[in-house]
């Protein structure tokens, strides 16, 4: 009798032993973030981004494309980029309406700035004035576009590094 | 029972080795954390831009006159007060105390002004979109220099007549005591303002003309004023190099621990990213209100006053023109977010600069740090900081970094003294 009851404190003191001592060593891999919720610093960005620049609207009404005007995505300058709007079929659209916004859904702010677009440049071009972004990280830019009594949106994803 | 002590001292051996592993794996930095460090690196600092809203911005000229402007208490109600009676070169151009001293006490701490000509938004709460704009307020605060626009155009018409057409053009008569009292001004005094009532359009506009030319170049002077290579840039610039060596003698190993949380853990370059370690964006983080004073609702106060602003970019008095505007142009104007948000401060010699936050809530780093890692709720609005989790040994990691921020000034010295 004694001794079977020893037997199950051993056994139940040498498991949790060795589930504390694993965990010890499964640390490094796993990371304290699942671990402690405070532990992090920034999340990194979600795996498996579309980063890309060119992209179909949400219900497939458009193809719209971004780029900044200096080439590249600065940290904390107000900057502009022109955004590219074509029909499914390759056709520009001209004379669009079109409302921006977005933010860092990781840190659940949105834009700091209040983007517009400031001018249809033919083409299917338009002009978009006041983009800023003030950290680093996770962004995601949001157009909505009007046209010819249609509406679409479109998420870009970006990471600023 | 004897085969399983050996399995256990198996399990404990390899815990010991990974745990040495990750300990010295954490002593390198990553590609994409070299990335992170070169933004703050000085030598990522861009060439300042031009301001589009101060055709004297880059004339070396205004820059002497503005240097002379900077340091001369005459520019005052009292005879007493000039900028640099606040922004004390010796002390990184801020003063060492919680509320600062003109002629009465302001409601908030000095800012250094290292580094501004960099930032669209001045003041804590970004009032102003411009360093001549900004200058011109501090003048007409009636607790900082005390005076009236027309006061000093007197005093320059006096006393820098000279430099001011050497730059500017003819000076305007401004003799005539009927129609330029000696102090007139939109300002808190009801005699100097009623003053500047009775004066006609044409002479207000003369007046602020001059005024205004004043500011841009005083804002010429300041442009010139730009934080100097600290310790944290010498490691920045060895670990490019790979130089490990002059990392070594850079920084200490804690400094270096400091760091690593600062972009890490602590996630303190969120806000405090750039080369200037400031964002220039506005932040709730929760600082109580000082005692004795108000509630201080920041930007969301800011914003309207820049909007509204006699000499914002948009103005009449600005040389841009309006598609040089932008930052004003399309600016956040409300929104829950701007409650008590604040600008905040270059870190670069921050360590010289207590004490800490917008009316000096703070006396040290530790202080802040303590803040930090236990966020409290922000009097008005939300404040975006969450709780850290970092060890008294962190902490003081930290602050040990801030410390190797230090790299006072980098300006021709002349500038840093009284003409
Ligand atoms: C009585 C002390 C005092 C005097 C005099 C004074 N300042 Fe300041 N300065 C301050 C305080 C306090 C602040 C922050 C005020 C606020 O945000 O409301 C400040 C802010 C600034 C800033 C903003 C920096 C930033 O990062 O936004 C600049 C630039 C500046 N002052 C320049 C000047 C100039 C130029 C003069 C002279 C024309 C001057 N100051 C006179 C106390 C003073
Ligand atoms: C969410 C944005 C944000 C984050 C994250 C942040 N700060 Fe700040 N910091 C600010 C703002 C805004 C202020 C000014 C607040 C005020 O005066 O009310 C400030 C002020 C400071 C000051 C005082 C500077 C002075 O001259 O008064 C120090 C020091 C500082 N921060 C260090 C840190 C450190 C260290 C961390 C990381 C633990 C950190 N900050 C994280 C936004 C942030
Ligand atoms: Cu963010």
């Amino acid at each position: 009798m004694e001794k079977q009851q020893l037997k199950v404190i051993l056994t139940a003191v040498i498991t949790t032993i060795i589930v504390i001592v694993g965990l010890i060593v499964l640390m490094p891999f796993i990371g304290p973030r699942f671990l402690h919720p405070m532990m992090m610093g920034d999340q990194p960005a979600p795996s498996g981004l579309d980063t890309s620049t060119e992209r179909t609207s949400d219900a497939g009404m458009f193809m719209v494309s971004w780029s900044s005007d200096s080439g590249e995505l600065p940290l904390n300058q107000i900057h502009t980029w022109t955004l590219h709007v074509e029909t499914a079929d390759g056709q520009p659209v001209e004379g669009a309406t079109i409302l921006v916004d977005g933010g860092m859904p990781q840190h659940g702010h949105g834009l700091p700035t209040n983007p517009q677009v400031t001018a249809d440049l033919g083409n299917g071009d338009y002009r978009v004035e006041g983009m800023r972004f003030q950290m680093l990280g996770f962004w995601e830019v949001r157009f909505t576009i009007t046209a010819n009594g249609q509406s679409d949106s479109i998420t870009f994803d970006l990471v600023l590094e | 029972m004897k085969r399983i002590l050996p399995l256990i001292g198996g399990i404990l051996l390899i815990a010991a080795a990974i745990g040495v592993w990750s300990v010295t794996r954490s002593a390198a930095w990553s590609e994409e954390e070299k990335s992170t460090l070169s933004g703050l690196w000085i030598g990522s600092l861009p060439a300042l831009q031009p301001d589009p809203s101060n055709a004297y911005a880059d004339d070396t000229q205004a820059a002497e006159f503005g240097h002379e402007l900077f340091f001369d208490t005459r520019f005052s109600s009292t005879g007493e007060v000039s900028c640099a009676t606040c922004h004390l070169p010796e002390l990184m151009f801020t003063d060492g105390e919680s509320l600062a001293q003109g002629v009465g006490t302001t409601d908030r701490k000095t800012m250094t002004i290292i580094g501004t000509a960099y930032s669209p938004w001045q003041f804590w709460d970004g009032r102003k979109d411009s360093q001549w704009a900004q200058a011109l307020a501090p003048l007409e605060s009636a607790v900082e220099h005390g005076g009236t626009r027309a006061q000093y155009v007197h005093l320059i018409s006096e006393f820098y007549r000279e430099e001011y057409e050497a730059i500017f053009g003819p000076l305007p008569d401004f003799s005539d005591p009927e129609r330029f009292p000696i102090s007139a001004g939109p300002v808190d005094d009801p005699a100097a303002r009623a003053a500047w009532e009775a004066m006609t359009q044409a002479d207000r506009d003369a007046v602020t003309q001059v005024f205004v030319n004043m500011g841009k170049a005083i804002a010429a002077y300041e442009r010139l004023i730009m934080p100097g290579p600290a310790r944290f840039d010498l490691y920045v610039d060895a670990l490019l190099k790979d130089d490990k060596p002059a990392m070594k003698t850079a920084l200490t190993e804690d400094e270096v621990a400091g760091l690593r949380l600062f972009i890490g853990k602590a996630n303190c370059i969120q806000c405090h990213n750039g080369p200037l370690f400031t964002n220039n964006d506005f932040h709730n983080t929760g600082v109580p209100t000082a005692q004795n004073l108000p509630l201080d609702d920041g930007r969301a106060s800011g914003v309207i006053l820049v909007l509204a602003d006699e000499f914002n970019c948009l103005s009449p008095w600005s040389d841009a023109g309006d598609s040089d505007c932008a930052e004003l142009r399309f600016v956040t104007s409300a929104g829950e977010q701007l409650a008590a948000a604040f600008k905040p401060p270059t870190l670069r010699n921050v360590a010289e600069t207590a004490p800490y936050m917008h009316a000096g809530q703070f006396a040290t780093l530790e202080d802040v740090l303590a803040h930090y890692n236990h966020p409290p709720v922000s009097p008005i609005g939300h404040n975006e900081l969450d709780p850290l989790g970092l060890t008294p040994r962190e902490m003081a990691q930290i602050v040990a970094f801030l410390g190797a921020l230090s790299g006072g000034v980098d300006a021709p010295p002349e500038l840093l003294q009284a003409p």
